[in-house]
């Protein structure tokens, strides 16, 4: 790929044209478009275009395949949706139970006080630091476990998604501490402020794109930095830059953070958006439907995951309000056409056909175009 | 009005005529004869922007048709659209005929949330009935509060809510569990109990029901064990020699889904033969739908607590029965929650006629005290509290996968979905 011009600015006038327009679409298409409810039904997508962002770092990019996301996506949305529980239940709305104050699922498991570890939720400065330091300590434990020990490839895909799969089963069975499958629920306000109204999400969803755009900004610069470079030189040749004294598995635990960082992000504001957390975004399959979104944008490509995120949960919906039995059918076959006819995704589609045209018209600085790469 | 009324013997009726029957039953029963919509302007009935036209009114229906849940959701699926069927072929409501929006919960809880915010936004409709799981039932809930639907829920579930959104068809815990207890302490002398469930909030909030209910109300009588897997367990092998060990006269069962499976195939390979008795195997999560799975030889014997079976002897079941088969197949199965689905439309018609209006604040105001004679399980009836009075009944398990009802409680049980003396 960048193997010839090592010196690449941060963002080359083509990356500008992406990045304009992908924003245009989000902060003035889509809400001018859209009516509330569909609105914040895309913005619920975005959230989980930080994670195919971070999918991309990693797994594109670093050659890292982690099928276990929704772990980060998850421990982000429970540590925001732990703040907003307690909110929720004052002593004044839980009146109805045995012992009031605390949240409704653990009155119903017979828990009649607080858990420590729940206290600290309380505070929103907590629970935002939370949000990033819980799923980055616990990637970082995994990062440090597995690529120290020089565990990678399928093995490391394999175990990602074991640890997926464990913290489903813990959560489902910790159901007093968690809210099990039920997940926790019925989140009203943050301070006050009732985050169900249109207005509100309406708001959440400009908060959640704004977040999306420094998440894709960090994506790109550590990609154009000399990290990202070591980050493919790895994935295509790891002795090498082994050989060469980089200590690789440091590169690797820095990504995967990264990515749980991104990931955790996402689930934060999707708890905000749609007002609950539940233990089906930590599991085995959410997490691999995460990979199949960066996948269907073009794995290579920070843009194209935010693409293929939108394009797959909107032919989701789409599909689903039409033939409600045989949505699924519709979607392996959108997943198949896609695999068979674009295989480096929709960033694929845009870098192959779209862009040479675009050049063409725009043709004054041939300079850079003369270099093929993905989009980004 | 009488039971008699009801036309009898309707093998060998046409659907047509079945429909027609029903029709004429519940025409007489509820509504003034002839409600044409003319005489109920959309401008007077609608006045909160749902969707109803001068001839249309549009309902949605929410449940998971993919998925795990697909094999249990469908028969309430079924059971609606029957009763949508049925309802249309007499007129409708109000002079207006029903459309359904079917939307798929695809087995996964937050979908559910999308779905229902979907149903009552964009196509705003007048009720929904829907849910099955008590997780997706909480997840939609908030959905329901904040934009003011109305959803018929038609599982039976451990109850601790009662929100003026939600028409709970079927039965809360202490409907289900308290009526069958009784009755095996009564009749069969049982006096200790293992109380044994899958690890959600429902089996662990009923058998925390069926404990004090032991401990508290039934002399001499204890619980010998207590013990949870979670959902999709099938090694249940340690718990059969605990409860081995224990010798208890109950084995209490409220494993769920496809555990059940397992469970019944295992306790039988361990030779505990459930047609002697010894322990009697009591279950509230075992509908004749689940016996499908489970195979009626391997549960022969075992005792259900449910407040519907298919063989329920009343013309009103004979007819739902018929009927349901008609459309839907010979080979069909009903279990109690399908039934349950089945009032859901026809609970919601009563009250829309009561009210004269499809206004959701009007129709949650007249729905207490709304009676449905012609209901398969017999004569219901909506609490102040939104679940229904029904009556509890005990199944025991035939080998051809039905239940022969041996029991059924004298009056209808009030439901109680906040119990004192339980929590």
């Amino acid at each position: 790929m960048n193997t010839t011009s090592f010196k690449q600015s941060f963002l080359t006038p083509r990356d500008m044209i992406g990045y304009a327009l992908l924003a245009a679409v989000i902060f003035v298409i889509f809400p001018l478009l859209l009516e509330p409810f569909r609105l914040n039904l895309f913005g619920k997508y975005l959230t989980y275009a930080f994670v195919a962002v971070g999918l991309v770092l990693c797994w594109g990019v670093g050659g890292i395949l982690s099928l276990g996301q929704g772990v980060f996506f998850g421990l982000g949305g429970y540590c925001m949706a732990m703040f907003l529980k307690l909110e929720a239940s004052s002593p004044e709305n839980t009146a109805i139970q045995s012992t009031p104050g605390i949240p409704d699922f653990m009155d119903w498991n017979q828990l009649s006080a607080l858990p420590w570890w729940w206290e600290p939720f309380s505070s929103f400065g907590f629970t935002l630091f939370a949000v990033i330091a819980v799923p980055v300590a616990f990637s970082y434990i995994i990062g440090v476990a597995m690529f120290r020990r020089r565990v990678g490839g399928v093995y490391f895909a394999i175990i990602t998604q074991a640890i997926a799969a464990i913290l489903t089963i813990l959560i489902i069975g910790q159901q007093g501490f968690t809210g099990g499958v039920n997940g926790i629920t019925d989140l009203r306000t943050l301070h006050g402020w009732d985050i169900r109204t249109d207005s509100a999400k309406t708001l959440l969803y400009f908060v959640n794109g704004t977040l999306l755009f420094a998440v894709l900004l960090a994506a790109q610069f550590v990609r154009r930095s000399k990290l990202g470079r070591l980050l493919i030189a790895m994935r295509d040749q790891e002795d090498r830059v082994r050989f060469s004294g980089y200590d690789v598995a440091n590169f690797k635990i820095f990504v995967f953070c990264l990515g749980a960082a991104f990931a955790a992000i996402g689930g934060a504001m999707f708890t905000l958006q749609v007002g609950f957390m539940s233990p089906s975004f930590v599991g085995i399959v959410p997490s691999i439907e995460m990979v199949i979104f960066a996948a269907v944008g073009g794995r290579l490509s920070i843009l194209g995951a935010v693409w293929g995120t939108l394009l797959v949960n909107w032919a989701k919906t789409t599909l689903s309000e039409s033939f409600p039995e045989l949505w699924l059918l519709g979607l392996g076959a959108l997943f198949i056409a896609v695999v068979m006819a674009f295989p480096n995704g929709l960033a694929g589609v845009w870098a192959e056909q779209v862009e040479p045209r675009l050049m063409k018209l725009l043709r004054r600085d041939s300079k850079a175009a003369a270099q093929t790469t993905p989009a980004e | 009005m009488t039971k008699s009324d009801t036309p009898m013997g309707t093998k060998g009726l046409s659907r047509r005529a079945v429909l027609a029957g029903g029709a004429a039953l519940t025409a007489s029963l509820f509504a003034p004869k002839g409600l044409r919509a003319q005489d109920f302007p959309t401008a007077a009935v609608n006045t909160t922007g749902l969707a109803v036209t001068d001839d249309t009114v549009t309902i949605g229906i929410l449940h998971s048709v993919t998925g795990t849940m697909a094999i249990s959701e469908t028969g309430s699926v079924q059971a609606e659209k029957l009763a949508i069927e049925q309802i249309n072929a007499q007129g409708g409501i109000l002079g207006r005929k029903i459309e359904y929006v079917q939307e798929d919960g695809g087995s996964d809880w937050p979908t559910f949330a999308e779905k229902a915010k979907k149903l009552l936004v964009q196509d705003k409709v007048a009720s929904v009935m829907g849910c099955w799981t008590s997780a997706s039932r909480k997840a939609v809930l908030p959905v329901f509060e904040q934009y003011n639907g109305m959803l018929y829920y038609p599982t039976f579930y451990e109850g601790l809510e009662e929100s003026p959104n939600v028409i709970y068809t079927g039965q809360e815990a202490t409907q289900q569990i308290i009526a069958g207890l009784d009755w095996v302490n009564k009749t069969k002398g049982a006096k200790s109990f293992y109380l044994l469930g899958s690890d959600y909030i429902w089996p662990r909030t009923s058998n925390k029901i069926a404990r004090k209910h032991i401990e508290n109300f039934m002399d001499g009588c204890k619980v010998v064990g207590e013990d949870y897997y979670p959902l999709g367990h099938t090694q249940f092998n340690s718990v059969i020699n605990k409860i081995r060990l224990k010798k208890p006269d109950v084995i209490y069962a409220i494993v769920v889904g496809g555990s059940n499976v397992a469970f019944y195939k295992q306790l039988k390979a361990a030779g505990i033969d459930m047609t002697k008795e010894d322990p009697i195997l009591l279950t509230i999560s075992v509908t004749e739908d689940e016996i499908r799975g489970i195979g009626g030889e391997n549960i022969d014997g075992a005792y259900a607590c449910m407040k519907y079976f298919q063989s329920l002897d009343n013309p009103n079941n004979a007819e739902f029965v018929t009927a349901f088969k008609e459309m839907w197949g010979d080979d069909i199965v009903i279990g109690d929650v399908t039934q349950a689905a089945y009032l859901g439309p026809w609970l919601w018609k009563a009250a829309v006629e009561k009210a004269g209006s499809f206004d959701v604040d009007k129709v949650r105001e007249a729905s207490p005290g709304i009676e449905l004679p012609t209901a398969p399980e017999g004569y219901v009836k909506i609490h102040e509290n939104h679940h229904l009075w029904s009556k509890t009944r005990v199944g025991h398990a035939k080998a051809d996968g039905q239940y022969e009802v041996v029991y059924e409680t004298a009056e209808l049980v009030e439901p109680d979905p906040f119990p004192e003396g339980y929590q």
